[in-house]
């Protein structure tokens, strides 16, 4: 029997054969589709770790539109650009932001850890290079009589002085990070209103991001096991209040503010001064903003 | 009960923060224990993948070194979490950007590849002494075998394809590891001492010759315990190995300083006092003369006159020990010493190892020990010899 001008028999091995062609074309397709999806992903991937390297800002990438909000009432962080500034022609090294700062933060009343630090530069007359010391050296915790006092000894007494300042301290915040590029676990990352913070209840304490600060400002707390370091007072400047350190300065040397104000005191202040930062070098893009510092501060 | 924080004294000026010493004696076994690995493989894989006969005598215990090593190479990193049991936050939510993210998926990938090459190479011993030994010991080699029993031409023939395709991943993958080791110091700017981009490469030479040397100690040493005699053309092949690679080692660590020292950035003046003053005995005597220049002329003068005497063994022996010395050392003067100059560029620190505590030299030391315990249980149960073959066919009903 002929159906169509072809036997039957012919017909159905014609069609087990078309059934085979298509049922291997959709393994092909489905193999090819297979291969295209690892390909595109292992390309993604490798440029995605090669633009990280290359590019230098792999920390935009902790900073997604996706990250979930912090729960805090009235705040929105979308609406802040916080940013710090130090005078230094106004420090008096009188350290009491140092202590505000431990007190409020419940840092280590020791000389090995800190959140924020004041350093002294002193250059004698015909020294080319200048003296430092912070409240941590030993000749000023002498003087002080304990690690949890701070005080700058008079050391220099008696001594021809040509040039000497106090320069405050603290993480630098930086739009760039190197320690939330090198952190493994994402337990340090940027906020959206520019702060760094670090999620102690993840931090696996390797203390990688203490070596990848450029800056010092990172310590690794033994009691708790994780790192810790400056947030610019967190805790109150979503509440509307200034960092403890701004708050008890006595002669307005640390200025606080969101550059999205442009009528706020650092706006002021960075548009009013030449402001210099710590290291542009190393491409970290620092948002503590100086004046009156010189070539020997880094 | 020891004191929680470890501080220590230090010259010129330092940031407050950094009188702690971040990474620690463990973090100096870390690199040295993961250099031993890809070291280690290399001799196995000149003998699986690129033929070199000579290596058969070592091969299988190379391959065994390589996995007691890899096994322990987590440990000391673990000691040294301020919280281990977040480690696995690592795995869980790798932060891509970070270079330590990648190490745990790394370490876990080539745990397994080498727990898969010792399978391969050792199955046939495991399925024959499955079906022969008595005892308790039977049902550990009968678990082994995976349900494999197969010891046919054609299935031998199937594990040596397979043998050779894992070698040919594990050698991008053992360097490849120690490369990243590398590149976790060499990529961090903020140490002048590391920030350098031939450092991946110097972690990987020197840990091709430490796991090289490595192997030369081990094998002369079981020889000795064994009462058997040292294979001379293999010991010599490794020896032309540990020589070549040395060259090639001084050579990157010599460009690496001299660059250092030519560029001449900020804080060079602090890092050449450094070099000078506390650096001198740990680089320049122990790790440059003692531990490569010494071990490279004895080697040397052994390759010039054709490897000659009853001296051979014990030559290339003490050379191989002092290699392993020279290695320890570099790790120790990387790590430590890119910590002993402060960041300001301004100070030196002074690192006074703690004897006892979770980061003292005695932690370090046991974890140091704790690849060649492993590695003697694991030669009993699978004995990498070449006689060992002869022993199984001697039983063999």
């Amino acid at each position: 029997m002929q159906i169509g001008g072809r036997p039957i028999a012919a017909r159905k091995r014609m069609n087990d054969q078309e059934k085979l062609e298509h049922g291997q074309r959709e393994r092909r397709d489905f193999l090819n589709c297979l291969g295209s999806a690892l390909a595109c992903s292992v390309t993604a991937s490798i440029a995605g770790t090669v633009g990280s390297g290359a590019d230098a800002r792999p920390a935009e990438a902790a900073t997604t539109d996706a990250s979930p909000k912090p729960a805090i009432p009235g705040y929105d962080w979308g609406q802040h650009q916080w940013a710090f500034g130090v005078d230094a022609d106004k420090c008096i090294g009188c350290l009491r932001c140092v202590e505000a700062c431990k007190k409020e933060n419940n840092v280590p009343l020791d000389a090995h850890h800190f959140r924020t630090w004041v350093e002294r530069y002193v250059t004698l007359e015909g020294e080319e290079k200048a003296r430092i010391d912070s409240q941590a050296d030993p000749v000023n915790i002498a003087a002080s009589g304990s690690e949890g006092e701070y005080r700058f000894a008079d050391r220099y007494r008696g001594e021809k002085v040509e040039q000497a300042f106090f320069v405050p301290k603290l993480c630098n915040h930086c739009t760039h990070p190197a320690c939330v590029q090198v952190c493994p676990t994402g337990a340090t990352y940027k906020t959206e209103d520019g702060v760094v913070v670090i999620d102690h209840a993840y931090c696996i304490g390797c203390q990688y991001c203490v070596q990848a600060c450029p800056y010092g400002a990172r310590y690794f707390n033994e009691h708790k096991g994780v790192t810790d370091k400056c947030t610019w007072c967190y805790h109150r400047i979503t509440k509307g209040l200034p960092p403890a350190c701004v708050e008890v300065c006595p002669v307005g040397a640390r200025i606080f503010g969101d550059r999205n104000d442009k009528q706020s005191a650092i706006s002021q202040f960075i548009q009013n001064n030449r402001v210099s930062v710590l290291r542009p070098e190393t491409g970290n893009a620092p948002n503590v903003f100086y004046v009156g510092i010189n070539k020997d501060v880094s | 009960m020891e004191p929680l924080v470890e501080s220590f004294p230090f010259t010129g000026y330092v940031y407050p923060n950094e009188t702690m010493i971040p990474w620690t004696v463990l973090i100096v076994v870390y690199p040295y224990l993961t250099g031993l690995v890809a070291g280690a493989f290399t001799i196995s894989s000149l003998y699986q993948v690129f033929g070199f006969s000579q290596l058969r005598p070592v091969a299988h215990f190379a391959l065994l070194v390589s996995l007691s090593c890899m096994v322990i190479v987590p440990v000391p990193l673990l000691l040294h979490l301020g919280r281990p049991e977040r480690a696995f936050n690592a795995m869980i939510t790798p932060h891509t950007t970070s270079a330590f993210a990648i190490f745990s998926y790394a370490a876990a990938f080539y745990v397994i590849l080498l727990v898969l090459e010792t399978w391969f190479v050792f199955r046939p011993y495991i399925v024959q002494t499955a079906s022969m030994e008595e005892g308790p010991f039977r049902w550990v080699y009968r678990f082994a075998t995976l349900g494999s029993n197969d010891l046919s031409e054609n299935a031998l023939n199937y594990d040596r394809k397979w043998l050779f395709a894992l070698a040919i991943i594990g050698i991008p993958g053992a360097h490849g590891l120690h490369g990243y080791v590398g590149f976790v110091f060499g990529s961090l700017k903020s140490r002048e001492w590391w920030s350098s981009d031939l450092m991946p490469a110097i972690f990987l030479f020197s840990a091709i010759i430490s796991g090289t040397a490595l192997v030369i100690v081990l094998y002369v040493l079981s020889c000795k315990l064994r009462r058997t005699k040292v294979d001379l053309p293999c010991l010599k092949v490794m020896a032309y190995s540990l020589w070549g690679f040395m060259m090639f080692t001084l050579l990157l660590e010599g460009v690496e300083f001299a660059s250092l020292v030519y560029r001449g950035r900020e804080g060079i003046d602090v890092i050449m006092s450094f070099v000078k003053g506390p650096l001198l005995v740990p680089f320049f005597i122990l790790q440059f003369g003692l531990g490569s220049v010494l071990p490279l002329l004895v080697i040397t003068f052994l390759v010039w006159r054709g490897m000659p005497g009853r001296a051979l063994v014990p030559a290339i022996t003490c050379s191989a020990c002092l290699v392993l010395l020279a290695v320890l050392m570099m790790r120790y003067n990387v790590v430590i010493g890119g910590q002993e100059i402060a960041k300001t560029g301004k100070g030196l620190l002074a690192y006074q190892p703690p004897i006892f505590g979770r980061e003292g030299l005695l932690a370090a030391g046991c974890v140091l020990v704790l690849p060649f315990i492993l590695l003697s249980i694991l030669v009993r149960f699978l004995p990498p010899w070449p006689e060992a073959d002869a022993v199984l066919a001697r039983r063999a009903p």
